[in-house]
């Protein structure tokens, strides 16, 4: 009944056997150990659980494991390279984008979704790409702060790059 | 099936973890429709599972084989075919996070451009399909009733071969429709508009994500100011989607004026079919069709050319 | 300037002085960014089994019998509990924190939709749900009681029979005030104002669900519980009550918690039945809920039916307020709240003003329904009250065609009347009202916004509506003499040992949810010590590390612990005064204390830093003295604190739709001392967020049956980003006199008063079509009825 699957997860090959029903979500946090996305809602509503399938946002709650094989999958986990914050992860901390920290990990991956399309967000655009993850600390405020914090060292970082 | 989360689950104990099934992955239309004729009845077509997952979650479905289309390859094709008077092809793995940012869309199908962004949530969107969702056939889903106002149709294809069935035809009843259990949904199709044309669509929703407590789909298509062909669906006032043809008809050969849109209006909503429920009393929802229907329309008297 | 003498500068940030006040960034952050946090969830035992729970379909059944065979012998099934089971070792019901009854397992009959009726343990979860599908239980189903008035009509059917001496559905029946005097006061009255609602059943809903690992270690005979815990102390202590087993042999730990707002103070069924399987099969034993099951079962909060009334004279005078509440309790009376306070201080009703006569008359009725209810971000029924006041403030406004505010500004308390006796025995320790109320009034742009309203008015189209409430709360529970939750004292407690290389742990008796305690109990350490913030953890939610407290709720964490970890601060700074002494061969009175050193006065060159004076209390303390630097404090609070606040909404309504929405929302807080206005802001915004939600969407309502209507994210609705407005925030200072910072509490204030101004604003955008109230949630339906309505009558 299991299934072999191979995924790319946070840049390294991954493999499992797994029953098909076993959602995404679980395959990433009891298979994998990657503790970071969460579950909050069992109907699609929450988007705790949001992870990166081939850089797309998706809920990793309605999604199979088995639908990733041969993919590439991005958790919170993946965020951070050679042991320095992304820099959404800094603008967080920045403007107090966290208290809890349960939905935290997702939004900081759709914000990163959204960034990579839209480099320069208003803040409409920014609560209309985050209007799939319920926060229930922050009041969103200091989530569009964040965001738009990341934003603007992005631009920054860029426009100081050598080209 | 029964319907989700709307009424009551009965079943408490199953939520959350789906029920075992042997699982597909085609890579082929022919491979697929092999597994369906051999499967069919016990089978599920999984294309953007935003519907299908959750009612496994609920073990509301419980499908012994899923057979999974997101390998299929040609079926993620979204253009426009010039072939007789022209339609607009949407293949069953264009994902509503696609449409929203089609430019094709809002350039020349404003009525679906309108109501792709209103789908759910955004990360439900990115995987989320067209043609899924009318298979869903949920009385309360946007894409059904847009349908019904542009008279598109679904292209189903099974190892006997392939049938277009209008969307009016296709949507059967809550939740079910009429593609039979060995059969494919490959393709949406919509008439191309001709013209000066214009649409949208307006949803009264509780919040992003929530399922519409009404919503309208309009389009209509204009020559030397009088309207030549028009478009009205209604979302969430009905045990399906509803096209409210004799509001429809109130507007061909007239000019879009203020009467015909009072006239369409107060027809459309005499076409609604409503139930009082949390969402709001069936009377509140009937009126809020003839409101959204008239500003629907009063917002297309500037149609653009085609 | 130069790229060198940038990261100079960046490099040398100036020290503050003092900790206290200073937006540092949280200390807790850098784990939860990383995905590193450590919820329920995460916790993973070797060798573990997983519970699953099953729950009835019915709100009121008999049940006949419960066949578990078949779910027993699915293969990865290690065994089904049934209430049978629990009730051979007394474990079949178990006390409420309001000292009621509550069934673990059903046994006779199930009282709600949703109740727990037996529990699959299994190795795997997927097989532990695979196995509930295969019990058969027979019900016989009984008529529901979902009415709160209807329940204490006679005749209506028991419903809880296993009561001995309960022969109807009344749960209390409690009174506060002077009920003659009000009387008196009400004769007097030019008009008397009515508002008659009801403030609907809510939840608290954290994004994270409630869980536990139980793992009872059968050689040991520890028992360590990891649990959702807002309370882990209290918990204990009950759960050694309930169980039997020694306390000592209970760890609870309340790892890191993914939201609260009250949902995490109870004890559930849940917890019991996984510490029971653990207890018996000997393995760790997990349990997850989902989130119906954290929906329909678990603590609701509000439901209380309330019909108030306001006597005003002629010239808007408040002379009395007199109020019938009526409470859904649910099955169970399972209020979170001090054992002396039937209805919590739901008798707070007087709010900000200065109300000679009030009489509050309360009853709690059995229903149907789950049991409840929790200080959902709230201090024990203060929200109910709040918004009560404030709508019928607002409708003697529209009463005596007087300007609302105006209206508040005549029959505020005054600062010189502090501290003021209310009528119904609170005394208010602080507070400036006017001045909240004219900041708010003024960043809003109050007097062009009535032109403007009145402007859209003439003009069609979109109403405009503004909304104002002047909260004023009470929290910080609470004096001994007057507060307890089943007989335990709501003291709280901190711990500190500052290190011998000055590093510091301060262990607390609270639990933090996403509060910031690890950065603001830091700084208040590091305020009275002078030791910086980052040389202080902060522990907090482990039962055998920490000092006994009560737990993280009702805003108490800043009142009660945060005043502990100041005065067990000030202990050891005494201490340390006399080690410097001893260093410096000086007398203690010749010291002086400065920021993080002591210097002899007059010689300032003569210092020891409190580093220093550490490193000394473990290798050169004076002779005679007990070496190390630590110490504890048990700190009983002289009184409540009352922080208080105005907001101000503007809403635009459409009158053909009933849709709303705010287009600016206002929010001066007055919190006292603010330790991390960051941190404040940001509790204020989560909580002003929650109190838009349930003004606006949230609610669990039953249908005839008891059904409950509401039972996951698709019914019960949370506010996205995108309904959620933009927030202008203001503050003014004004201390707590008798708190050792002069701190109140803040992160409940937006909840309990926002509410009040969004539904406000609402019924003022639509008051001119005749429309005096909306009971929320305020959904765009309710709107068209009530213009509907109004227009039909006028």
């Amino acid at each position: 009944m299991k299934q072999s699957i191979t995924v790319t997860v946070n840049g390294q090959p991954r493999g499992a056997e797994v029953e098909p029903r076993m959602l995404l979500v679980h395959l990433l946090r009891d298979v994998f150990g990657l503790t970071g996305a969460h579950v909050g809602c069992d109907t699609t509503s929450c988007g705790v659980c949001t992870v990166l399938v081939d850089g797309t946002p998706v809920k990793s709650c309605t999604m199979f494991g088995v639908q990733v094989d041969g993919r590439s999958v991005t958790t919170v986990e993946g965020l951070a390279a050679n042991g320095a914050m992304h820099p959404i992860q800094e603008a967080f901390k920045e403007e107090h984008g966290l208290q809890c920290g349960f939905c935290t990990p997702a939004m900081m991956l759709v914000a990163t979704a959204l960034l990579e399309e839209n480099p320069d967000p208003t803040e409409d655009d920014i609560r209309w790409a985050i209007s799939g993850n319920l926060c229930r600390c922050t009041g969103y405020q200091n989530i569009v702060k964040s965001v738009q914090y990341c934003a603007e060292q992005m631009r920054q970082a860029s426009a100081g790059a050598p080209s | 099936m029964p319907t989700i989360a709307r009424s009551v689950p009965q079943r408490w104990e199953a939520y959350v973890f789906p029920s075992n099934f042997e699982y597909f992955a085609p890579t082929t239309i022919d491979e697929a429709l092999g597994l369906l004729a051999e499967h069919g009845d016990e089978a599920k077509i999984l294309a953007g599972g935003q519907s299908l997952i959750p009612l496994m979650k609920l073990r509301f479905a419980a499908p012994a084989v899923v057979i999974d289309i997101n390998r299929v390859a040609g079926l993620d094709h979204l253009e426009e075919s010039k072939r007789g008077r022209g339609f607009l092809r949407v293949g069953a793995l264009v994902r509503n996070a696609t449409l929203e940012r089609s430019e094709l869309l809002s350039s020349r199908y404003p009525t679906m451009a309108a109501a792709a962004p209103l789908i759910s949530d955004p990360i439900v969107r990115n995987q989320g399909t067209l043609v899924g969702s009318l298979c869903h056939a949920d009385p309360q889903g946007d894409f059904g009733s847009v349908m019904l106002a542009l008279d598109g149709e679904i292209v189903v294809r099974s190892t006997a071969g392939e049938r277009r069935i209008p969307v009016k035809r296709f949507l059967d009843g809550p939740f079910t429709s009429t593609i039979r259990p060995d059969e494919l949904a490959v393709e949406a199709r919509v008439p191309s508009p001709e013209g000066r044309f214009s649409g949208t669509y307006l949803k009264l929703e509780r919040k992003v994500g929530d399922f519409a407590t009404v919503g309208v789909a309009v389009f209509v298509a204009t020559e030397r100011g009088k309207v030549m062909r028009a478009g009205i669906g209604l979302t969430g006032v009905g045990a399906t989607n509803i096209k409210a043809t004799e509001a429809e008809a109130a507007l061909v050969g007239h000019r879009l004026s203020d009467t015909a849109i009072d006239e369409a209006s107060r027809l459309a909503a005499a076409a609604a079919d409503p139930r009082t429920d949390v969402r709001g009393s069936a009377d509140y929802k009937r009126d809020v069709v003839r409101v959204y229907v008239a500003r629907g329309l009063q917002q297309l008297t500037g149609a653009k050319a085609a | 300037m130069t790229a060198t003498e940038e990261t100079a500068a960046e490099s040398a940030p100036e020290k503050p002085l003092d900790w206290l006040g200073q937006s540092i960034k949280r200390k807790e952050d850098d784990r939860f960014l990383a995905g590193r946090g450590n919820y329920i969830e995460d916790i993973d035992l070797p060798n573990m089994l997983h519970m699953a729970i099953l729950r009835s379909p019915y709100a009121h059944a008999t049940i006949n019998s419960i066949d578990t065979t078949e779910a027993a012998a699915l293969p990865g099934v290690v065994a089904v509990v049934t209430g049978e089971l629990l009730a051979q070792h007394n474990l079949a019901w178990m006390p409420t924190l309001s000292g009621d009854t509550q069934a673990v397992l059903a046994t006779d009959k199930v009282r709600m939709q949703g109740q727990e009726v037996a529990c699959v343990i299994a190795e795997d979860r997927y097989v532990a749900h695979d196995a509930l599908e295969l019990i058969d239980v027979d019900y016989e189903p009984l008529p529901a009681v979902v009415n709160p008035f209807a329940a204490l009509e006679e005749g209506a059917p028991l419903i809880r029979d296993d009561k001995e001496g309960q022969t109807d559905n009344r749960v209390y029946h409690w009174e506060a005030g002077d009920a003659a005097a009000t009387e008196e006061a009400f004769l007097e009255a030019h008009k008397i104002v009515a508002v008659d609602t009801h403030y609907p059943r809510s939840h608290p809903s954290p994004l994270e669900c409630c869980g536990c690992v139980a793992d009872l270690n059968p050689a040991s005979h520890r028992a360590t519980i990891y649990m959702t815990s807002q309370a882990p102390h209290a918990i204990r202590t009950v759960f050694a009550l309930v169980t039997g087993l020694p306390e000592q042999n209970i760890q609870i730990i309340s790892p890191d918690i993914g939201g609260g707002f009250g949902n995490k103070v109870p004890v559930y069924p849940g917890y019991v039945v996984a510490t029971a399987a653990s207890l018996l099969l000997g393995r760790p034993v997990k349990w997850i809920e989902d989130r119906t099951g954290n929906l329909i079962s678990t603590g609701f909060a509000r439901d209380f039916h309330m019909k108030g009334e306001l006597a005003v004279a002629r010239d808007g005078t408040m002379l009395g307020v007199r109020v019938k509440m009526l409470s859904d309790q649910g099955y169970a009376y399972a209020d979170a709240q001090p054992s002396k306070l039937k209805a919590g201080l739901f008798h707070i009703v007087t709010g900000s003003y200065d109300l000679p006569a009030a009489h509050v008359v309360c009853d709690g009725a059995y229903t149907n329904k789950a049991p409840g209810g929790v200080a959902y971000r709230c201090s024990f029924r203060v929200t109910e009250a709040s918004f009560l006041i404030e709508r019928l403030v607002q409708s003697a406004a529209v009463e005596l065609g007087m300007d609302p505010a105006e209206l508040r500004r005549r029959n505020f308390i005054q600062p010189e009347q502090f501290p003021y006796t209310s009528a119904t025995g609170f005394v208010y320790d602080s507070g400036d009202y006017e001045t909240a109320m004219d900041m708010a009034l003024d960043k809003a742009g109050y007097g062009e916004l009535r032109a403007e309203q009145e402007r859209r008015r003439a003009e069609g189209g979109k109403l405009l509506g503004i909304g104002i409430a002047t909260m004023t709360e009470a929290l910080g529970a609470g004096p001994s003499r007057d507060y307890d939750i089943l007989g335990i004292k709501m003291f709280d407690s901190a711990e500190l040992r500052v290190h011998p290389t000055g590093k510091a742990i301060l262990k607390l008796g609270v639990r933090h949810q996403g509060q910031g305690h690890e950065t603001t109990f830091a700084q208040i350490v590091a305020h009275e010590l002078g030791i910086p913030p980052e040389d202080i953890l902060v522990h907090e939610g482990d039962t055998d590390n920490t000092p006994y407290g009560l737990g993280t709720y009702a805003s108490r964490s800043t009142p009660v612990a945060g005043a502990a970890a100041a005065m067990v601060s000030r202990t050891l700074r005494e201490k340390a005064k006399k080690i410097a002494a001893h260093l410096l061969e000086v007398s203690e009175d010749d010291l002086e204390w400065e920021h993080d050193h002591f210097s002899v006065k007059g010689a300032p060159s003569q210092t020891k830093t409190i580093q220093e004076i550490a490193f000394a209390a473990y290798t050169n303390h004076p002779m005679g003295m007990e070496a190390g630097l630590e110490g504890v404090h048990y700190y009983d609070p002289p009184n409540l604190t009352f922080p208080f606040a105005t907001y101000v909404v503007v809403v635009e309504v459409d009158p053909e739709t009933g849709e709303w929405k705010p287009i600016h929302v206002v929010a001066i807080d007055d919190c006292g001392v603010r330790i991390n206005p960051m941190i404040v802001e940001g509790q204020i915004m989560g909580g002003l967020t929650e109190g838009f939600a349930m003004a606006a969407m949230q609610e669990i309502s039953f249908d005839d049956d008891g059904n409950c209507i509401g039972s996951n994210f698709m019914d019960y609705l949370i506010p996205t980003a995108w309904e959620t407005p933009h927030y202008d925030l203001g503050e003014t200072v004004t201390p707590s006199p008798h708190h050792p910072l002069g701190c109140k509490g803040v992160g409940e204030s937006a909840t309990v008063g926002s509410p009040a101004a969004f539904v406000n604003a609402v019924v003022d955008a639509v008051s001119h079509l005749g429309v005096t109230d909306i009971d929320m949630p305020v959904t765009s339906a309710k709107v068209w009825e009530a213009i509907q309505g109004a227009g039909a009558h006028a």
